[in-house]
């Protein structure tokens, strides 16, 4: 998914352009560290292959000959690294990657944490990111402070959602990296949505939801008429098996309670607050 | 200019062959000049549910690649003198066929025919989408059960992201019919309901056509339903369904058999 922004037209077009990185944190020793990622480059190669790729040096206090080596190393699994984050300015200089700031989080899955929380027999497709599938410390998002993820939590205001005016068929998947995403037709059976944030769906749902899929826990899914496949809330999941059954074609919303994922009708929810104002 | 028209459903056996030959024998029989196209390059039936297998020579694919003028590969009908078919070739498969002598084959076939109505094969490979790829209109032939409709929804994607219309972001028109109703079953509730069909895919209705022996002996027999019993319950929905590709303005009404007394008293030989 990309999000183009245009600015104003001069003589010169430039666009931004929002891609998702993964980002790279070594670890000192480094020698471990090259051959943990080693052991897990036989398990999935290629992983890396047509991914842009960001090196998190943050508090590793590398200087420029340590840099060069491990981007040495890097180039001789065939990654090459877009970009470096977190390392001493002077320790770069022009031939190497450019020193970026300002990365935002979309959620910081420790890809080992993620599969080890997760029900056993998750589904693929369950699961968040094809980044955060397996390996050694890997984050999908820029981040700039990964000890803490939950409290550099994006800002809502630069959450971009994604509107789809159209039925959403089946077969086709809807993804938003940025934000929520909003459906007013239906969505098909065989048909996905995945979204770092919420997902809004006025039709009916008979496909699958896969809200926070970059790890946000605070997104919710809701929808008109509830027969979905499954949803996922934060790498956490339900098939409709697992729902209750009078909640089939109902208006309901999904949410996060610590690690489980709740699924209430909408009329319910709001009967309840409306008992809640009045006491 | 020809309306290119493509009949496809994601599914098997739904009965894509038998509308593609019904619409066009329907669309034929008011005068108007039609081709029907058989798309499914190895696995062809069109000939046979339209009787001319025994007169099939040239064929899309040398049409396509260029081999034979498309004079020599059309098939005139012999009893609707402005229907044509052009055969698939029942010995290649479907990657002899190129996605450029496709379009040029279409383009002729275009300036020809008021009609080129396109067969296309099950599934949503290179053939299925090559069948679509230039089409104007499509009619997404459907059974009211739940593993035809899911697959009737996919094509709808299909058709929105694969068509040249799509690519130049314009709007693909896309009809649904369906085949094989059974008023009782459905009553019943062993068969979904048009309601439910229409709204998980919401795309307009073009016609329903009723469950019926009589389509599998037009097709044995080797004639489009139209033609081989115009009276019967399927064949005036299918004629209904034309009509409505014309314009014209038709109640939309499920046709059911003659229930004459004889018929009565002899039970349902003839649905």
């Amino acid at each position: 998914m990309t999000i183009a922004t245009r600015p104003p037209r001069h003589s010169f077009r430039f666009r931004g352009r929002n891609f998702l990185a993964l980002v790279l944190r070594p670890e000192k020793p480094l020698a471990d560290w090259l051959a943990d990622l080693d052991q897990w480059l036989e398990r999935s190669p290629g992983f890396f292959t047509g991914k842009p790729l960001i090196l998190d040096l943050a508090g590793l206090a590398f200087d420029r000959a340590e840099v060069v080596t491990v981007l040495a190393e890097l180039g001789n699994r065939a990654i090459r690294i877009l970009g470096i984050e977190g390392a001493d300015p002077v320790a770069l200089d022009e031939s190497l990657p450019p020193l970026l700031t300002g990365g935002r989080t979309s959620g910081s899955v420790e890809a080992v944490d993620a599969i080890a929380r997760r029900p056993p027999a998750a589904p693929e497709t369950a699961q968040p990111s094809p980044a955060a599938k397996s390996g050694p410390r890997v984050k999908p998002g820029a981040s700039a402070a990964p000890a803490q993820p939950e409290a550099i939590l994006p800002p809502a205001a630069t959450a971009q959602s994604l509107l789809v005016e159209a039925p959403v068929r089946s077969g086709q998947t809807i993804m938003n990296p940025d934000g929520d995403v909003i459906v007013l037709g239906s969505v098909a059976s065989g048909a996905e949505l995945i979204a770092a944030g919420s997902i809004h769906v006025y039709g009916a749902l008979r496909g699958r939801a896969l809200a926070g899929a970059y790890g946000d826990e605070r997104a919710r899914i809701f929808c008109r008429r509830f027969e979905a496949e499954l949803i996922a809330i934060g790498g956490y999941y339900k098939v409709t098996e697992d729902t209750e059954s009078g909640l089939r074609h109902k208006p309901v919303q999904a949410w996060l309670s610590g690690t489980e994922l709740m699924v209430a009708s909408l009329d319910q929810a709001e009967k309840e607050m409306g008992t809640w104002r009045k006491s | 200019m020809a309306e290119v028209l493509v009949v496809t459903s994601g599914k098997g056996g739904v009965g894509k062959t038998t509308s593609t030959a019904a619409l066009g024998a329907a669309l034929a029989q008011t005068g108007q000049s039609v081709v029907v196209v058989d798309f499914d390059v190895g696995l062809r039936n069109l000939d046979l549910v339209m009787g001319a297998e025994r007169r099939v020579v040239y064929d899309l694919i040398n049409v396509a690649n260029g081999e034979v003028r498309l004079q020599q590969a059309l098939i005139r009908d012999k009893r609707v003198d402005t229907l044509y078919l052009l055969a698939a070739s029942q010995t290649r498969d479907k990657d002899a066929l190129s996605e450029e002598g496709v379009r040029r084959c279409i383009l002729e076939l275009q300036n020809r025919f008021d009609w080129v109505i396109c067969d296309s094969p099950a599934g949503i490979e290179r053939g299925a989408t090559l069948a679509m790829r230039y089409a104007d209109l499509a009619v997404v032939v459907t059974n009211p059960e739940v593993s035809s409709v899911r697959d009737s929804d996919r094509i709808i994607g299909l058709l929105d992201s694969k068509t040249v219309k799509a690519a130049n972001g314009e709007r693909m028109e896309k009809l649904l019919l369906v085949t094989r109703y059974d008023k009782v079953r459905a009553g019943r509730g062993d068969m979904l309901s048009i309601d439910d069909v229409l709204e998980i895919l919401s795309i307009p209705l073009l016609g329903i056509i009723p469950e019926s022996e009589e389509v599998l002996r037009a097709s044995n027999i080797g004639a489009p339903i139209t033609m081989a019993s115009p009276q019967s319950a399927p064949a005036r929905a299918y004629g209904d369904a034309a009509r409505r590709l014309n314009g014209e303005s038709v109640p939309m009404t499920i046709p059911s058999g003659r229930q004459t007394l004889l018929n009565r008293l002899f039970g349902r030989r003839a649905a």
